[in-house]
């Protein structure tokens, strides 16, 4: 079972007001670069538990979920 | 959607995913009944509205988690958002059941499935829980439909299906048959759905009255009711607000306080909805569970607490009992538009007005500094009665089908 991570994310909005995250610090203050946004749907996390907005992203060369739940962004730790 | 409050605490907490799980009210507040279960809980005969020590001796190993009303409203508006993408006619049955109209082009049972399984996976992973869908050619049919299989499944009732499917089924099935009327029928032989819609529909409407030949109908599949438009607002027949109090209510300060309460609540509600009341009514249930329900009439439509808490503390006054007070509930009925007021010279009338303005002007007080800015002094009294805010507390207000 995943744990629920809440991360402190680094955002950029660019002109139409579409948010892009760039970049997420884990609990132990390491920060990753996201590479790049593949997808962005409502989503739920079953292994998580929790439900929001799912950003598909590319950190390290690896594809991971980063979501949006009301304000708060968490990883499926 | 299935088991909807105990389908998404499962969601948020995936370690009593697999583990019976019951939704339950504050025990301490004694609110401590089962609201909600999961499958895995129902199998061991947990019914909602169980107190939580007869859930846990039906099921020792039970789970009991805390509501979270927030959550259950926010899901239910993003599965109307999903159901908003096929059609315009989605119409809200209390937080996790709508009906939707998918008339139009095509083959309509076809075509109902495939939008119906679509449906079905959108709301499994946009949403994490599941949902049961009945696909049919009227309103009661689709909601009998939904409910044949669970959890996750399509279910399509046809005009040719239905006897077979449908008919079946025992009584109590059907929308408005409750225990009363399953007891009645079945003392007459009706057991079935089937049975219901083959009886003599003037037999029917002697031993139920009206309501006797809507049920032969519904069992027939002639509801011709309409689904209605998305961001149509159902009309208001009532609004009202119930508690069950902390502690059983003895004194006549504990009486007013919690009806102060209500009253305020009530007033508050009509205000936001442009609406004035002409008649009051007041539930009592004593500490033995005894209730009854008694209405009054104002002289005026009104739609200020002072007003509201005269009539209904009269009303209290006249036919309780004496015996402790284990819930109260104030209800505002024969409803009337705001604007629509005979003016009046008579000073009762104008110190009404004066009070309605007062009492709006603390509706902007709340709004900005919340619900507990100002109070009356008699809430200070016992902090513990006049705790609850039964305004934003309960929001998910039952809507009836029959206008």
């Amino acid at each position: 079972m995943a744990r629920k991570v809440f991360v402190e994310v680094t955002a950029r909005f660019d002109r139409e007001g579409r948010m892009l995250p760039l970049s997420l610090t884990w609990e132990d203050g390491r920060t990753f670069e996201i590479d790049r946004v593949l997808d962005v749907r409502r989503a739920a996390s079953l292994k998580a538990g929790g439900q929001g907005i799912r950003y598909a992203c590319r950190i390290l060369g690896r594809e991971r979920y980063l979501f949006l739940e009301e304000g708060r962004w968490f990883v499926e730790g | 959607m299935n088991n909807y409050y105990a389908s998404i605490e499962c969601l948020y907490n995936p370690r009593i995913r697999d583990k019976p799980v019951a939704v339950v009210g504050d025990a301490e507040a004694r609110h401590g009944i089962v609201l909600a279960k999961n499958q895995l809980a129902k199998r061991f005969g947990v019914k909602t509205g169980d107190p939580i020590w007869l859930a846990r001796q039906k099921c020792r190993e039970i789970v009991t988690v805390p509501p979270h009303f927030d959550r259950y409203l926010r899901f239910s508006s993003m599965a109307r958002e999903i159901y908003g993408q096929y059609t315009n006619r989605v119409e809200s049955y209390g937080l996790d059941e709508c009906w939707m109209d998918l008339t139009g082009e095509g083959e309509p049972q076809k075509e109902g499935r495939d939008i119906a399984d679509r449906i079905r996976r959108t709301v499994r992973h946009e949403l994490g829980i599941t949902a049961s869908i009945g696909v049919s050619y009227n309103k009661i049919f689709a909601k009998l439909g939904s409910d044949y299989q669970k959890p996750d499944a399509t279910t399509v009732i046809t005009q040719e299906n239905y006897r077979e499917v449908l008919w079946p089924l025992p009584a109590s099935d059907l929308l408005f048959v409750g225990p009363a009327t399953t007891r009645k029928l079945a003392c007459r032989g009706v057991h079935t759905i089937g049975e219901l819609a083959n009886a003599d529909p003037c037999f029917l409407h002697r031993l139920l009255g009206k309501n006797g030949l809507t049920l032969w109908q519904y069992a027939n599949g002639r509801d011709s009711s309409r689904v209605a438009f998305m961001d149509e607002a159902a009309q208001i027949k009532s609004i009202g607000n119930s508690t069950t109090a902390p502690r059983d209510l003895v004194s006549e300060q504990d009486i007013r306080i919690t009806l102060y309460v209500l009253c305020e609540s009530v007033a508050a509600r009509l205000r936001a909805a442009r609406l004035r009341c002409t008649g009051v009514q007041v539930g009592i249930r004593d500490f033995r569970l005894y209730s009854i329900n008694r209405q009054g009439r104002l002289a005026r439509p009104c739609c200020d607490a002072e007003t509201i808490f005269k009539q209904a503390f009269a009303l209290f006054h006249a036919h309780h009992t004496g015996q402790p007070v284990r819930s109260l509930s104030v209800k505002a009925f024969a409803l009337t538009g705001a604007s629509a007021l005979q003016l009046s010279l008579y000073p009762e009338a104008m110190r009404q007005d004066r009070q309605e303005q007062l009492e709006t002007a603390l509706d902007e007080i709340r709004r900005r500094f919340g619900n507990f800015s100002v109070r009356r002094c008699v809430m200070l009294a016992d902090p513990e009665l006049s705790r609850m805010d039964p305004q934003s507390d309960h929001i998910i207000h039952p809507v009836p089908f029959i206008a």
